[in-house]
């Protein structure tokens, strides 16, 4: 029943940072969009960011992103966690394809394809360093086991 | 020329996203399991063990830096191309940064995760 919790935690809190990663960051650009390119001798321009609704909204999402990856890293590893990241990107190439309209070649949904093969590689592994693993045939042995 | 200053954007949001992820991550072991601290305290208890943390403070200045050199890329380029590259090559250099700061067993499982998402982002820039 525990290991259910625990599985099923891992999976929310996975698809939480992933969701909300993807759809921050494609909210940002559309806010971006209407703001128009920066340029270094007017830098200071980048805070009327912070009056777009769409900045604001995209922020919104981000600092979810941000509690779903400080909750996730209190316990799990962070080489657990960061794939969690990775999996945004395939939110922000759906995204960009069909809110933004940009043009995703096929190259690159060959990698999102395999950013997402690399996600759920390190999802299926144990979530957390274990520190009482001092011998280090043991430690290899169990490696072997959890590749197997 | 306009290429180079969009990589230089990526190269610093990739160098000062990894070394606030690893503060993150070391300052929330520090703090312990924040779920359980949310049941029996409750949300307020959880911010207040945050940010009272001085390593988790640190970690958040470089995570701002690096947020906006983030919307300065993003002015430059396509957000299908920024967000995935920046944040995988942060991924690679945090799984460097996790073997040799935070003693994580990066194991074969996860240095083959690395390599597969470093492939994915070269294609990513095709």
């Amino acid at each position: 029943m525990a290991d259910i919790r625990v599985k099923f935690k891992k999976i929310f809190i996975y698809l939480a940072i992933a969701c909300c990663n993807g759809a921050g960051d494609v909210l940002l650009k559309r806010g971006m969009d209407n703001l128009g390119e920066i340029h270094l001798n007017h830098w200071t321009h980048i805070f009327n960011a912070f009056v777009d609704p769409w900045i604001v909204l995209g922020i919104l999402f981000l600092a979810g992103f941000f509690y779903a990856y400080l909750t996730a890293l209190s316990w799990a590893d962070l080489t657990y966690v960061l794939p969690a990241t990775a999996f945004g990107y395939v939110v922000t190439a759906f995204l960009s394809r069909f809110f933004l309209h940009e043009a995703v070649s096929p190259w690159r949904w060959a990698g999102v394809l395999l950013i997402t093969c690399g996600v759920g590689l390190v999802a299926r592994g144990p979530s957390l360093t274990d520190r009482r693993q001092k011998d280090p045939s043991i430690a290899a042995a169990k490696e072997q086991h959890e590749l197997a | 020329m306009n290429s180079l200053k969009l990589w230089v954007a990526i190269g610093m949001l990739v160098l000062a996203s990894s070394a606030g992820d690893v503060m993150l991550s070391a300052a929330m072991k520090r703090i312990g399991d924040l779920d359980d601290i949310r049941i029996r305290k409750g949300l307020l208890a959880v911010i207040g063990h945050v940010v009272r943390e001085k390593l988790f403070l640190l970690g958040l200045a470089c995570l701002i830096f690096s947020f906006f050199c983030l919307l300065t890329a993003l002015s430059w380029g396509d957000a299908s191309l920024v967000a995935p590259a920046s944040a995988s090559l942060t991924y690679i250099c945090s799984a460097i940064l996790a073997k040799f700061f935070l003693h994580e067993n990066v194991d074969r499982r996860r240095w083959l995760s690395a390599a597969l998402v470093c492939v994915g982002v070269l294609l990513l820039v095709k």
